[in-house]
C-alpha cells in the first residue's frame, strides 16, 4: 500500500465513520460538528485528487457558509424541546425497504459496471491550471446550463423569502 | 539513516519557516495587546502599562503567565468536549490561515495556485470557535453572543469576497504571490485603482475580526464579555490569541491584495532608493528613544533595573541596525550577491510588509478609542443594503473597465477610476434613498 492510499484509506475512513455519527448523536450541534469533520475530510481528498479548487470552494462554501447557517439555526430553535423529542417514527418498514433496493441498485450498477471501474488515468498536469480549467468550462463551454442552475438557485430564495414574509392584510 | 534524512529534507525548510512564522505572530499578538493598552491610553491622555519594565514593555510576559495561572474553570451543564475544543479550532484556524501569507518573495511556508480562496475557506473555520464555545457554555450571554457573531461574520463575508473579487479581475491569479507579483508588473497597488473595493474589505475586516465599532459580540455593557464570558485562564487567553491572530491575518490580507505585499513604496523609482535603508533608521530612533529615555529616568536605587534593561535594549537595537549594515565582503556565505549589504536586502520584504501591517493594525486601534458601537440592526442594514450592493456594483463595472481597455485599448488605471467613479455615483444614490 502506498503513502497516497494509506491517505485516502484514511480520509475516506475518517469521512465514513463521522458521517455514521451524524445520523446517531441525539444532540443536534454534536451531529453538526460531526457533519463538519466529514465535509472537512471529502475536502481533503478532493485535494488528493488535485482538484485544489473544489476543496477549496468545498470549504468555504459548506463548511464555513452552509454548516455555520446550519449551527445558527440550530441555536435559534428550541434545543430542549428537540432533544426530548422522538428522532424516529414509525416509518421503519417504508425506510428499511428503500435502503434495500438502493443498496441493491448501487451493488447492481458496481457490478455491471467493474469492466470500466478503472477510471482512464488523467496524464499529469493535464488538470492544471486547475482554477482556470473550471473557469472557462463554466463560462464558456457550459455557460447556459451555468446560468439556468443560478436561475433555478435564484428563484428558490424568492419562494424562500415570498413563504417566510408576513401576511400583512 | 540517510534514507530517513533524505525523506525528512525537503520538509526541513518549510518545518522551520512554520517555526519562524508561529513564533514571530505569537510576538506580534503579545505586543498588539500591549500596543493597543498604550495606544487606547494615551487616546485618553492615560499612560497605560507602566510598571512591569521601562515604560511596560514586559507587560505581556506579566499578562501571560498571569492568564496560564489562573483556574480552568468549566461551568456545571456546559457540554465539556465542546467547550474544550472551541477555542483550539479559533487558534488554529487563525494560525494556519498564515502558511499562505507571502511576508517577502522568499519567505512564505507555500504559495498555491488557489491560495486566496483557502486562506478565505481556512480562515472561515475560525468562526466555529466562536459558536460553539458561545453555545457549549450553557450560558445566555455567550449563546447570544455567539448568534450575534454568526450573523455578522456571515452577512459581512459576502462582502468581503466581492471586494476580494475586484483584486483578483485585476491580478488574474488565485496565488498570493502572483497577486504581489502581478501589482510590481503593472506598477501600482491595487488600493489606487480599487478605492472602494479596498474600503469595503477594510470595513468588512473590522466587522469579521469583532472589532470596535463592530464588536456587537462581546459588547460589554449588553453581553457581560459576549461569547467568551464563561471561560477563563488558559482557554480565555487561546480566544484573546486567535482574536488578534486574526486582527494581523486580515491586515496580511489586505496588504497582499491592495498595498503591494512585501513591495517598497515605487520600488522603480531610482531616486527613492535611499528608503531601502529605512529598516537602519527604524532602529537608530529605536536605540535612541531607548538612551534618551535611560537618561530621563531619576537617578534613584529603584530605577535601576529599568535603566539598565533599556540601556540594553538600546544597545540591542545599534547592535541590530550595525549588524543590518553589515558589507558583502563579510559575508561569503551569501554567495555572489549583487546587494551591498546582504543582510539588509534579506529583511527588505519583510520589513515592508510588516510596517504596512502595523499601519492596518494602528488603524484597528485607532478606530477603537474613536468610533462608538452600531446598534445591531445599524450593522446589519449596513452589511446588506449598503456594502454588498455597493461591492456588487464594483464588481460589475471594474470588469467593464477592464473589458473596455482591452478591446479599444484605454489606459488601464483610467478606465478603472471611471468605473470607481460610476461605482461611487450608485453609493451615493443608495445612501440618498436610505435617508
Amino acid at each position: 500500500m502506498s503513502f497516497a492510499q494509506a491517505v485516502f484509506y484514511a480520509l475516506a475512513g475518517v469521512a465514513v465513520v463521522s458521517a455514521l455519527l451524524v445520523i446517531t448523536r441525539r444532540n443536534p450541534v454534536h451531529s453538526a460538528i460531526w457533519l463538519i469533520i466529514t465535509l472537512l475530510s471529502v475536502a481533503l481528498l478532493y485535494l488528493q485528487l488535485q482538484a485544489e479548487f473544489i476543496a477549496a470552494v468545498q470549504i468555504i462554501l459548506y463548511i464555513g457558509g452552509i454548516m455555520v447557517l446550519f449551527l445558527f439555526v440550530i441555536m435559534l430553535v428550541n434545543l430542549d424541546v428537540a432533544l426530548r423529542q422522538e428522532q424516529f417514527n414509525r416509518q421503519w418498514g417504508v425506510a428499511g425497504l428503500a435502503a434495500l433496493l438502493l443498496a441493491a441498485e448501487l451493488a447492481g450498477v458496481i457490478y455491471l459496471g467493474r469492466g470500466t471501474a478503472a477510471l482512464p488515468q488523467a496524464p499529469p498536469g493535464a488538470l492544471q491550471p486547475n482554477t482556470e480549467l473550471i473557469g472557462s468550462a463554466l463560462y464558456q463551454a457550459y455557460m447556459l446550463p451555468f446560468e439556468i442552475a443560478s436561475l433555478l438557485l435564484l428563484v428558490a430564495m424568492v419562494g424562500a423569502v415570498v413563504m417566510a414574509r408576513r401576511r400583512t392584510s | 539513516m540517510t534514507l530517513l534524512i533524505e525523506t525528512l529534507q525537503p520538509l526541513l525548510i518549510p518545518l522551520l519557516r512554520i517555526v519562524v512564522v508561529f513564533a514571530g505572530i505569537s510576538l506580534i499578538v503579545a505586543y498588539l495587546v500591549y500596543a493597543e493598552r498604550k495606544i487606547l491610553a494615551h487616546l485618553q491622555v492615560r499612560l497605560g502599562p507602566m510598571r512591569v519594565g521601562p515604560h511596560g514593555l514586559l507587560q505581556p510576559i506579566a499578562d501571560g503567565l498571569k492568564l496560564l495561572l489562573k483556574e480552568d474553570i468549566i461551568p456545571a451543564g456546559a457540554d465539556k468536549w465542546v467547550f474544550w475544543i472551541a477555542p483550539a479550532i479559533s487558534v488554529l484556524a487563525a494560525f494556519t490561515a498564515f502558511s499562505l501569507v507571502p511576508f517577502a518573495p522568499n519567505f512564505y511556508v507555500t504559495d498555491v495556485n488557489v491560495g486566496l480562496l483557502f486562506l478565505i475557506g481556512i480562515s472561515s473555520l475560525g468562526i466555529f470557535g466562536i459558536i460553539l464555545g458561545g453555545w457549549a457554555s450553557n450560558s445566555h450571554y455567550p449563546l447570544l453572543g455567539a448568534l450575534r457573531s454568526t450573523a455578522q461574520l456571515v452577512s459581512y463575508e459576502v462582502a468581503l469576497g466581492f471586494s476580494l473579487v475586484s483584486a483578483l479581475l485585476l491580478s488574474g491569479t488565485l496565488s498570493m504571490k502572483g497577486i504581489v507579483e502581478a501589482q510590481a508588473q503593472q506598477g501600482i497597488w491595487f488600493a489606487f485603482v480599487q478605492p472602494v473595493a479596498f474600503f469595503i474589505l477594510f470595513v468588512a475586516a473590522i466587522a469579521e475580526t469583532n472589532r470596535n465599532p463592530f464588536d456587537l459580540p462581546e459588547a460589554e455593557s449588553e453581553l457581560v464579555a459576549g461569547f467568551h464570558t464563561e471561560y477563563s485562564g488558559f482557554r480565555f487567553s487561546l480566544y484573546f490569541l486567535a482574536e488578534y491572530a486574526a486582527m494581523v491575518l486580515v491586515s496580511s490580507v489586505a496588504v497582499t491584495l491592495f498595498l503591494g505585499g512585501w513591495l517598497r513604496p515605487f520600488p522603480s523609482w531610482q531616486w527613492l532608493d535611499f528608503l531601502d535603508y529605512a529598516p537602519v533608521a527604524v532602529f537608530l530612533v529605536a536605540a535612541a528613544w531607548c538612551f534618551w529615555e535611560a537618561v530621563r529616568l531619576p537617578r534613584t536605587r529603584e530605577w535601576r533595573w529599568q535603566r539598565l534593561m533599556l540601556l540594553g535594549l538600546g544597545a540591542g537595537a545599534l547592535a541590530v541596525a550595525a549588524g543590518l549594515m553589515i558589507p558583502a565582503r563579510f559575508l561569503p556565505a551569501f554567495g555572489e550577491g549583487q546587494a551591498a549589504f546582504p543582510v539588509l536586502a534579506a529583511i527588505q520584504g519583510v520589513f515592508w510588509f510588516l510596517l504596512k501591517v502595523f499601519l492596518f493594525l494602528f488603524g484597528f486601534i485607532w478606530f477603537r478609542g474613536t468610533f462608538p458601537r452600531y446598534r445591531f440592526d445599524q450593522l446589519m442594514n449596513l452589511g446588506w443594503r449598503f456594502m454588498i450592493p455597493v461591492a456588487i456594483v464594483n464588481v460589475i463595472f471594474c470588469a467593464l473597465a477592464l473589458g473596455l481597455s482591452r478591446q479599444l485599448g484605454w489606459s488601464q488605471p483610467a478606465a478603472l477610476w471611471l468605473g470607481t467613479g460610476a461605482t461611487l455615483l450608485v453609493a451615493m444614490l443608495l445612501r440618498r434613498e436610505e435617508a
